[in-house]
C-alpha cells in the first residue's frame, strides 16, 4: 500500500472501524480505567488473540477446534517458564535444598532442572518458543488429521481430547510443571519488575500493539486469494479440491496461524496476569474461547476483539455480584448465539446499524466507494467493507 | 514395573484391576451406547450427555429417598423402579430438547456441539442450585453389599457385578431393538441413506426424535447404574464426557459392536495401568494412544462401509 492508498484506506468505512477500536483501546480505556481495571481489560484482550485465530480457523475455513486453550497455554507456559527461571536465581532461592531451581521443583524433591527447562534461560529462545511450540503441535495435529481428510465433528472431538490430555499431564507432573497451581510468583522480565502498576500499563499497551499486528496479519490473509480459498473450502470443499488446490495444506496453514495467535495471546496473558495455570488450558476454558469468537461474529475479525471483551467483562461482572447466575447466562449465550444469531454481533451490526449509517453518511459513502474502487485493482474493489464480508453463497446448510 | 510382586500376586492384581475396569466399562458402555446411536444416526454430538446421565443419577437418589421414607419394606427393590424412572425422565427431557433445539440444527453439526454445551452448563448449574454443590450418594440395599470371594486374593464386589449385568442387558436389548425390530430397520435405513429412506416413506424426523430420546434415556439408566458404584455431584458427568466421545469415535461411529469393544479396551487399559503408574499417567497414556490411533485410522475400529 503506498502512502495515498493508505490515507484513503483510513477514511474508508473499514478504516474507520479499525480507528474506532484503536481509539477505544489506546485512548479511552486507559483514561477512564484505573490501572487494576486496565490490567483486567488487558487480560480480556489476550483472549481476543485466540478468538481472532478462531475467526480465521472456524469462521473462515470451517475447522472448529475445541482445543485452542492448548496453544494459548503452551504460549503462556513458555513465557512463564522463562520468567520463573529468572525469578529462581540461586540468590533468590538460597533457602531451598537445591538453590537455583523453581520452588515447586524443590518441594517435589527434584534436585536438578529438567532438560526441557534448560533452553528457557534464553529470552530469544523463549520468544521463538512462544510461537514455535504451538505452531509445531498444530502442524503435527493438522498434518495427521487433514491429510487423512478428517474434519468436522471428529476434529473437534480430537482437539478436545488433546486439551484434556495436556491438562491431566500438567496437573499430574507436578514436579516438572507446577501442577494444578501452575507456575506462580513471577517477578521480573529481564530485570524489569512486571508487578508494578506502570509495568502493567506498559504491558497493556504492548498487548494492544501485538493485537493490532495480529489483526492486520489476519486481514492480510483474509483479503488475499488465500482468504478466498479458505472461505470456498468452508462452503464447498470438494469443488476446491477438484479445482486443483491442496485443501489439506490450506487447512494446516490456517490451523497453525490460529495456534500462533493463541500462543502470542497466552504469552501476553502470563505477562499481564503474572502466572499461568492449567485451568486456562482445559476443556472448559477452550470451549469458552469459541464463544468469544461466536458472539463477536464468526466471520468478523474485529468482532473477535469485541466478543472477547464483552464476554469476559460480563463474566467478571456476574462473578462479582451473582456467581450462581453466570453459568445460566453462559449457557443461554451458547444456545442463543447458535440458534438465534449465528453471525454474532457483527451480523446484528450489519443488518441493523449499517443501514442507519448508510442513511446518515450517504455523502461520505458516495465519495468513499469510487475512491476505493479506483485506487486498487478490480478484485480489491469487490473487497470493500471486507472486515465483515457478506458472503452470499455462504450457506451453513452445506452437506 | 512388576518388581516385588510374586506371580500369583500379579495375576490377582490383574484380575482385581480388570474387574475394577469392568465397572468403569459398564458406565462407559451405557454412556457411549446412548451417544453412539445419536451420533451414528444424526451426526450430532450431544455435549450434554454427561448431564443427562447425572439427571438419571439424581432421579435414582430421589427415588431411594422416597422409598426410604415411605416404603421401607420395598427398599430392596427400589433400584429397578429408579432405573425405569431415570430412563423415562431423561428420555422425556431428551425429546423436549430435540424438539426445541436440536432439530433446527441438523445441518450444522458443529453448532449442535456448542448449543448442547450451553445446555450442559445450564443443567449443571441447575443441579447445583437444586441439590447443592456437595456430592450425594444413595444407600445400597443390603443384598448389594458385600463381595464374592473367588480366591483368597481376588474379591469381586456385588454392586460392581450387578452394574455390569445391567450394562450387558441394556446392550443386548439395544442390539435386539436395532437389528430385530421395525424401528431398528428404519433407523438403519436412515443412517445408511437418509434421502432414500425418506423417499420410501420413513418419517425420518420422527425417527430422529425417538432416537435422541432413546439415547438420552440410556444415559439416564447409566446414571442410575452410576449411583451404585460412586457418588453423584453436579459436575460428575463432565468427567466422563471426553472419554465417552473418544470411545464412540474410536469404535467407529456407526457400529454398536465397535463401541462396546472400544469401551472395553479403553477401560481395561486405563484401570490396569492405573495400578502401576498412578491415575493421571494411566489416563494420559490411554488417551494418547487412542488419539494416536485415531490419527492413523480416523474411521475408527469398525467402520460402516457406505457409499457417500
Amino acid at each position: 500500500m503506498n502512502n495515498s492508498a493508505l490515507s484513503k484506506w483510513f477514511v474508508s468505512r473499514e478504516g474507520v472501524y479499525y480507528l474506532l477500536l484503536a481509539l477505544l483501546l489506546v485512548v479511552i480505556l486507559p483514561l477512564v480505567l484505573d490501572p487494576f481495571r486496565l490490567n483486567m481489560v488487558g487480560k480480556y484482550l489476550t483472549y481476543a488473540f485466540v478468538a481472532l485465530g478462531l475467526v480465521m480457523c472456524w469462521g473462515k475455513a470451517g475447522i472448529l477446534s475445541l482445543g485452542q486453550g492448548v496453544f494459548f497455554g503452551l504460549g503462556g507456559y513458555c513465557m512463564a517458564m522463562f520468567l520463573k527461571l529468572e525469578a529462581s536465581s540461586p540468590e533468590n532461592t538460597a533457602i531451598q535444598s537445591t538453590p537455583g531451581i523453581p520452588d515447586f521443583m524443590d518441594w517435589n524433591q527434584l534436585t536438578e532442572l529438567p532438560w526441557f527447562w534448560e533452553p528457557f534461560h534464553s529470552f530469544s529462545f523463549t520468544l521463538l518458543a512462544v510461537i514455535g511450540v504451538p505452531v509445531l503441535l498444530a502442524f503435527i495435529i493438522g498434518f495427521a488429521m487433514f491429510t487423512r481428510r478428517v474434519g468436522g465433528v471428529y476434529f473437534a472431538i480430537i482437539t478436545q481430547a488433546i486439551a484434556a490430555i495436556l491438562t491431566i499431564l500438567i496437573i499430574g507432573q507436578q514436579g516438572f510443571t507446577g501442577g494444578i497451581n501452575g507456575i506462580t510468583d513471577l517477578q521480573t522480565l529481564n530485570g524489569w519488575d512486571i508487578r508494578t502498576d506502570e509495568a502493567r500499563t506498559t504491558l497493556y499497551f504492548i498487548c494492544v500493539g501485538m493485537l493490532f499486528l495480529c489483526l492486520f496479519v489476519a486481514r492480510l490473509v483474509q483479503n488475499r486469494k488465500l482468504g478466498r480459498i479458505l472461505m470456498a473450502m468452508n462452503a464447498q470443499e470438494n469443488r476446491v479440491r477438484f479445482s486443483g488446490y491442496d485443501v489439506a495444506a490450506f487447512k494446516i496453514f490456517v490451523f497453525c496461524l490460529a495456534a500462533a495467535f493463541a500462543g502470542v495471546g497466552g504469552a501476553m496473558f502470563t505477562l499481564l496476569v503474572g502466572f499461568m495455570s492449567p485451568s486456562f488450558i482445559g476443556i472448559v476454558a477452550s470451549i469458552e474461547m469459541v464463544i468469544f469468537c461466536a458472539l463477536g461474529g464468526r466471520l468478523s475479525i474485529l468482532g473477535a476483539v469485541y466478543g472477547a471483551l464483552i464476554v469476559n467483562a460480563a463474566k467478571s461482572g456476574f462473578s462479582e455480584s451473582f456467581p450462581e447466575l453466570w453459568p445460566f447466562a453462559m449457557g443461554a449465550l451458547f444456545i442463543g448465539v447458535v440458534l438465534a444469531f449465528p453471525d454474532g454481533l457483527a451480523g446484528l451490526y450489519r443488518s441493523y446499524v449499517m443501514p442507519l449509517e448508510d442513511r446518515l453518511f450517504r455523502r461520505d459513502k458516495d465519495k468513499g466507494a469510487p475512491v476505493a474502487g479506483t485506487a486498487a485493482s478490480k478484485p480489491a474493489a469487490a473487497n470493500e467493507n471486507d472486515d465483515e464480508p457478506v458472503i452470499d453463497n455462504y450457506s451453513p446448510e452445506k452437506s | 514395573m512388576f518388581d516385588g510382586y510374586t506371580t500369583s500376586e500379579v495375576m490377582s492384581i490383574f484380575a482385581m484391576q480388570g474387574f475394577a475396569g469392568l465397572s468403569l466399562f459398564s458406565v462407559f458402555v451405557l454412556m457411549a451406547l446412548g451417544l453412539a446411536i445419536i451420533f451414528g444416526q444424526m451426526g450430532v454430538i450431544n455435549m450434554a450427555h454427561g448431564e443427562f446421565m447425572i439427571l438419571g443419577a439424581y432421579t435414582t437418589y430421589l427415588t431411594s429417598g422416597f422409598f426410604q421414607s415411605y416404603l421401607p419394606s420395598l427398599f430392596g427393590g427400589y433400584f429397578f423402579i429408579a432405573m425405569i424412572l431415570a430412563f423415562l425422565v431423561c428420555a422425556a427431557l431428551g425429546a423436549l430438547v430435540e424438539w426445541l433445539m436440536i432439530r433446527r440444527l441438523y445441518h450444522r453439526p458443529l453448532d449442535t456441539l456448542l448449543a448442547t454445551w450451553g445446555l450442559s452448563l445450564i443443567m449443571q448449574q441447575a443441579y447445583r442450585s437444586i441439590f447443592g454443590a456437595r456430592e450425594v450418594g444413595v444407600e445400597l440395599p443390603e443384598w448389594m453389599l458385600g463381595a464374592f470371594n473367588v480366591t483368597d486374593l481376588v474379591q469381586l464386589p456385588i454392586n460392581g457385578l450387578f452394574v455390569m449385568i445391567i450394562a450387558l442387558l441394556i446392550a443386548g436389548g439395544l442390539y435386539l431393538l436395532m437389528y430385530r425390530s421395525g424401528y431398528g430397520t428404519k433407523v438403519r435405513a436412515v443412517v445408511q441413506n437418509r434421502p432414500m429412506a425418506e423417499a420410501v416413506g420413513i418419517n425420518s424426523a420422527g425417527i430422529d426424535r425417538a432416537t435422541f430420546a432413546l439415547g438420552c434415556g440410556i444415559a439416564g439408566v447409566a446414571g442410575a447404574a452410576f449411583t451404585m458404584i460412586g457418588s453423584t455431584g453436579p459436575s460428575s458427568g463432565q468427567a466422563y464426557i471426553v472419554d465417552t466421545f473418544l470411545i464412540v469415535v474410536f469404535g467407529g461411529a456407526q457400529s454398536l459392536i465397535g463401541t462396546i469393544v472400544s469401551a472395553f479396551g479403553i477401560s481395561q487399559a486405563q484401570s490396569t495401568m492405573e495400578f502401576f503408574m498412578g491415575g493421571s499417567m494411566a489416563k494420559v497414556l490411554t488417551l494418547l494412544v487412542v488419539v494416536g490411533i485415531l490419527m492413523l485410522r480416523p474411521e475408527g475400529l469398525m467402520a460402516l462401509k457406505v457409499r457417500r
